[in-house]
């Protein structure tokens, strides 16, 4: 049996708690921004009310399986971009996407915000990723339908031309043997009318739930017709007529009583059995929020966090004593052997090529990796590149990329250069990518990026027997601060989507367990894929 | 003792109560049991038991040959019938006789000549004991009944000569109904008891119904121990009884008991009896009938006596002396007695029926429960809704009262509604908490303003919604730090209750494994607390015990009848609950349909209408015979029946489609 790790961390000091209050303020500053989405979308209840639908949340509430955990994925997507003012943006990207369970199955919901207004419902970048992640993971998805529709004065080309990723992932997950249920509570026009079209299973309220390739206007415009709605694409039209759509449901609530339905009946099952008993880690992960410093530059043994995740505290730690930088350790959670990766500082050749060589072992036992992200690069200097760092870097980069077992970032910390590549960012395709909120990403430090400047400019206007005037130098080198720090922050990554969403530090262990188990299900199930997608003929 | 091996030919819980005190005898003992009871917990506390067949009681506890072979197959040399079923069948206690089997119970004769209103009256008359002026002649045509009845006057009973329990039993309080009432109660005696012979007596109004035990061995002793009131009756059923009754004198109970005494006497009883009499206002007493079995209600004079009257019983017909005498009999405190039948008390006692999920008796002090029923019994509609008695011994008849009322508080049958509630109410009620009931009571001034059925509390609302949530997320093979985990901001998980017409959006939040924030509101935006309920230990079922969000702790008993509805009981509350939040619309629109359907599990007595017939909501469509009442079934709508699909005779499961109508301005023109 390994020897749990001994925490040095003292819970009673000074430090201790005001790193807390500061997390913990972190969190609370997610949290007001996901009561605000809520609040927005919650307005809408009177138009909901006169239409007898319910809210898009509870149409969510009512379809979760009770107590059943839900990780509810990129809540912050979006800030700031519908609005500048962070008093005001409604982030959110107008859409409610998450794993849950419904009738007893895992399944990845994608639910319209359609209470949100549109301005603040920008296009399918978190459909789109739901999708890869049930591809990926083997999760049923379920599509909560309602489209706002497309603001033509906001039309931009690339747009519609992505846009059609959409309809592209949706065939392949049909053909990959994951079926795709979706709900149609409101309009889905033009484009939209394909999430039905490309769909397993469409539920359609009567009444409410349309689907047309062209609505009224346009049909008028194209061709003169007069068209009603609901002979165009009503629900009722498509359950009868059409059939497009397979189930009509009476109102909003019967839909999600069907959808439920559904779901049971595709017998979708669990493929894995759950790990039996998982021992609780010594160290509360509830001290997570005060264990480690907020600010990245203060440097702190990345073995106190994972004594916080991992069963029992408890791990094997490989090679300790050499790139010492570099923290590997083989352990369990929640019952599930996963290695850790994580950083004491910036990486070295040593550490480079230790974490390559552990990557690759995990992938000859098939033990999912995980990285605990808080590195400010690889280091430079004379002596790391004739140590190789370059060569060594890249071997660690290669190894993250061919990587064949799952691989799953959490950015507790910083995320700066190619640091962010080696410990498998968001272009290395993790399988999930969650930040803590006080995560920094950056190409580089601000500070660093000003000075690295202001030494070039100076160089280059001495060369040319000039000199520079100081105060134009300092606001130059404040703007390339101000650049990179306004870059820097979670808020500003998770708004592009770059993550899966900001966690609670608290949270980590839970969502770390849950995550996992979601890979082992999807590497037990057995698909049955077939060629070209299930028709609806 | 001239028998070793006794067969109890009944079931439920005399039967448990007969081999209680057999086995204390060293007796061993034989339990029968018919098709529909082979889950019955009666079986295991007999030694052995035989299987008679039968699903009616005609064709199983009734049928006489069936008990004779039984006793021969099991070596059974004696047999006690318990009440009801055999217990006063002169014949059967004969061909006990003849088949040398000791019949535990009094001579063939006594029972022959007390199982006739008319004869016993007669006997009893001539023996000086005080009887109710009547007419209790042979000839039973409609115009000598007018006749006398005219002469006794009204109001007047009608009673069955043959009958018992209040059956083939009728208040006439007027000429004009009298023809009415005489048809109606020769068809039910006739029914019932196989003869249509009636009596009639004067009503004795506002009276009292005070009985005394009597027993007698063979040897010429009888002694009798003191009496029972049974006032408390609803539609001549006992409901609460107790001993001694409130306003006995030590002189009335000596009159009272000498007549009884005398009663037994002048037929050479034997065994245990029960001589029951009408108390008038004014103090005077008269003769009603003797049953010659043990009865119901025993428990209660065994508590204030001392004495196993099951045991005597045994101990007498082996032929002992009864070597207790009258001066030796001391009553000693107050025993009163609640009859828990499976009957809807705030729905014209409608009987219910369904499978036992769990039982809790009530402990205590003075408290003893005689009951048969275990977890996963089906109470049927084939025999008598009893389902158990609470008894309660208290140092005063107040003492008693708070015990009887506290147990059954405590106590909780799960599965079949009950008529907990109304007994609570009763045993509460100014008149008879001032021990002034009369047998006219329950029926009479109580319906006035008939006890009220009780609420489940908001708290209870609240529990139930927790129950739900926590046996859900059970159902989940999760790791216990997720079950109940939101990621982002917490979501409560909406569920929509009812219980009976009361329905509640309610949503729960875990604020723990086991704390859980229950508030009201129809969608996520809108929620106003209802109240926090913390569970003090893990589960969803059996006795649980929580505290309300001021710490206040309790204890609510919870069994599931299905995955999706749940039963309570509180302490004066019992009910179920179902999540109707995913019902399809034509569920939960709740509109009547043309569709009437049996109510329960019975037998047709009489299909009402025909095809084509024009009715109206409520009007009776037919009458379904179900635990021994008839009942009418109503139309649910207003419209024209367009088919009828059942026929008198046939057995009915409940929900049967009984008769198909269609809705009024709906019909084909």
């Amino acid at each position: 049996m390994m020897e749990p790790f001994e925490s040095t961390v003292d819970v009673t000091s000074e430090t201790y708690r005001r790193q807390r209050e500061g997390m913990l303020d972190l969190v609370a500053q997610v949290r007001s921004l996901e009561a605000r989405v809520r609040a927005a979308s919650a307005k809408a209840r009177p138009k909901f009310d006169a239409r007898q639908q319910i809210l898009p949340r509870e149409r969510v509430a009512r379809l979760l399986d009770h107590g059943a955990p839900f990780l509810e994925l990129a809540t912050l997507a979006g800030y700031r971009q519908d609005e500048d003012d962070p008093d005001k943006t409604i982030p959110g990207g107008g859409s409610i996407i998450g794993i849950g369970y419904v009738s007893g199955v895992r399944c990845i919901i994608v639910a319209s915000d359609s209470g949100i207004t549109a301005a603040a419902r920008p296009g399918g970048q978190k459909a789109v990723r739901a999708q890869h992640i049930a591809l990926q993971s083997r999760l049923p998805l379920i599509n909560l339908v309602e489209s706002g529709g497309a603001n033509l004065r906001d039309y931009q080309m690339e747009h519609f031309v992505y846009g059609g990723e959409m309809f592209y992932n949706m065939a392949r997950l049909s053909a990959a043997g994951v079926p795709v249920i979706s709900t149609v509570h409101g309009n889905c026009t033009a484009g939209g009318a394909y999430i039905p079209g490309m769909s397993d299973y469409v539920i359609m309220v009567r009444g409410r739930g349309k689907a047309f390739l062209a609505g009224p206007p346009l049909v008028k415009a194209a061709t003169g017709e007069d068209a009603d709605e609901q002979s165009l694409g009503g629900a009722e039209m498509h359950a009868t007529i059409s059939g497009l759509a397979e189930y009509l449901a009476e109102d909003d609530a019967d839909a999600i009583r069907l959808t439920r339905e559904v779901m049971a009946s595709l017998d979708w099952g669990r493929s894995v059995a759950e790990p039996g008993h998982a021992d609780e880690p010594l160290y509360d992960p509830d001290e997570l929020c005060g264990v480690v410093p907020l600010d990245y530059r203060r440097p702190y043994d990345m073995r106190e966090v994972a004594a916080r995740i991992a069963d029992g505290s408890r791990w094997s730690d490989f090679k300790p004593l050499y790139g010492a930088d570099m923290v590997c350790l083989r352990a369990k959670v929640g019952g599930y052997a996963c290695g850790f990766i994580g950083n004491n500082g910036p990486i070295t050749p040593n550490g480079a090529t230790k974490c390559a060589q552990f990557i690759q072992l995990c992938c000859q036992t098939n033990t999912p990796l995980v990285f605990l992200q808080n590195t400010t690069g690889y280091v430079v200097g004379t002596d790391p590149e004739q140590g190789g760092m370059i060569k060594h870097g890249s071997k660690m980069i290669q190894a993250v990329s061919n990587a064949t077992v799952p691989r799953i970032t959490f950015n507790i910390g910083a995320s700066f250069g190619a640091g962010n590549y080696g410990m498998c960012g968001r272009a290395y395709k993790p399988h999930f990518l969650f930040a803590w909120p006080n995560a920094r990403m950056n190409v580089m430090g601000g500070e660093q990026a000003a000075t690295t400047m202001s030494i070039v400019v100076e160089a280059s206007m001495k060369r040319r027997g000039m000199e520079m005037d100081p105060g134009m130098l300092a606001a130059m080198k404040q703007e390339i601060v101000d650049l990179f720090n306004r870059q820097e922050d979670a808020l500003y990554a998770t708004a592009r989507g770059l993550d899966d969403g900001i966690i609670d530090p608290r949270d980590t262990r839970r969502v770390l367990t849950y995550v996992l188990s979601i890979c082992a299900e999807a590497a037990g199930r057995s698909m049955h894929p077939n060629t070209f997608g299930v028709a609806r003929l | 003792m001239a028998f070793e091996k006794v067969l109890i030919a009944n079931r439920g819980e005399i039967a448990a109560r007969i081999a209680r005190s057999a086995k204390a005898l060293g007796l061993r003992t034989v339990a029968v049991y018919s098709e529909a009871d082979a889950g019955a917990a009666h079986l295991a506390t007999c030694d052995e038991a035989v299987a008679i067949g039968g699903l009616s009681t005609a064709e199983s506890y009734l049928d006489q040959e069936k008990i004779l072979e039984a006793c021969r197959v099991s070596g059974a040399q004696a047999v006690h019938p318990g009440y009801g079923f055999l217990a006063e069948n002169a014949d059967f206690a004969r061909r006990c006789h003849d088949a040398r089997i000791v019949f535990v119970g009094p001579p063939v004769e006594a029972i022959a000549l007390m199982g006739n209103k008319a004869e016993a009256k007669r006997r009893m008359v001539q023996a000086g004991v005080p009887c109710v002026p009547g007419y209790q002649g042979h000839d039973q045509s409609d115009a000598v009944l007018r006749e006398h009845a005219a002469e006794i006057g009204y109001p007047l009973m009608v009673k069955a000569a043959a009958g018992g329990g209040g059956r083939g039993m009728r208040l006439v309080t007027s000429a004009a109904g009298l023809d009415a009432a005489l048809q109606s109660a020769r068809s039910e005696a006739r029914n019932a008891f196989g003869s249509d012979e009636l009596i009639l007596e004067r009503a004795v109004l506002h009276a009292r119904h005070v009985e005394v035990q009597v027993m007698a061995d063979g040897h010429g002793h009888v002694i009798h121990l003191g009496e029972r009131d049974c006032s408390a009756q609803r539609r001549h059923q006992k409901v609460i009884e107790e001993a001694p009754c409130s306003v006995m004198t030590e002189s009335l109970r000596a009159a009272m008991g000498h007549a009884a005494v005398q009663a037994a006497q002048s037929i050479g009883y034997m065994g245990a009896g029960t001589v029951e009499f009408l108390l008038a206002e004014d103090g005077q007493f008269y003769f009603l009938e003797m049953n010659t079995r043990i009865q119901v209600e025993h428990p209660v004079t065994e508590l204030v006596t001392g004495l196993d009257l099951v045991a005597w019983q045994l101990r007498v017909a082996a032929g002992e002396k009864l070597t207790v005498s009258q001066e030796q009999v001391t009553l000693q405190g107050w025993a009163m007695e609640a009859r828990l039948y499976a009957e809807d008390p705030f729905d014209g006692f409608v009987p219910q029926t369904g499978t036992v999920l769990d039982v809790r008796w009530p402990q205590g002090e003075g408290i003893r429960v005689d009951q048969a029923l275990a977890a996963g019994m089906a109470v049927t509609p084939y025999y008598d809704p009893m389902l158990a008695k609470v008894i309660a011994w208290g140092p005063d008849r107040d003492a008693a009262r708070r015990r009887l009322l506290h147990a059954l508080e405590d106590a909780a049958v799960l599965g079949v509604g009950t008529n907990r509630a109304f007994l609570q109410a009763l045993l509460r009620h100014p008149v008879f908490v001032a021990g002034k009931a009369t047998t006219d009571w329950i029926d009479g001034q109580l319906m006035l303003d008939p006890p009220r059925r009780p609420e489940a509390s908001e708290v209870l609302w609240a529990l139930a919604a927790v129950l739900f949530h926590v046996r859900r997320a059970a159902a989940l093979p999760l790791a216990p730090g997720l079950r109940y985990w939101c990621s982002a901001l917490d979501m409560d998980a909406p569920i929509k209750l009812s219980c009976r017409e009361r329905i509640e959006p309610l949503r729960i939040r875990a604020v723990s494994p086991n704390v859980f924030q229950v508030s009201r509101g129809e969608q996520c935006d809108a929620v106003q607390e209802v109240a926090t309920i913390r569970l003090l230990a893990p589960g969803h079922a059996g006795v649980i015990s929580f505290a309300d969000g001021a710490g206040h702790r309790n204890t609510v008993h919870a069994a599931w009848e299905t995955s999706e509805v749940l039963h309570l009981a509180a302490t004066g509350f019992e009910g179920s609950f179902r999540d109707v939040l995913m019902l399809s619309p034509a569920q939960r629109g709740g509109t009547a349909s043309g569709h009437c359907m049996a109510p329960m599990a019975g037998k047709i007595l009489a299909v009402k209408v025909e095809p084509g017939a024009r009715v109206k909501k409520g009007q009776a469509l037919c009458i379904i015979e179900a635990m021994k009442m008839e009942m009418e079934v109503p139309s649910p709508i207003d419209g024209v029946v367009q088919e009828v699909l059942v026929q008198p005779g046939l057995q009915v499961k409940p929900r049967t489609l009984m008769v198909r109508i269609e809705p009024a301005g709906q019909e084909a023109a």
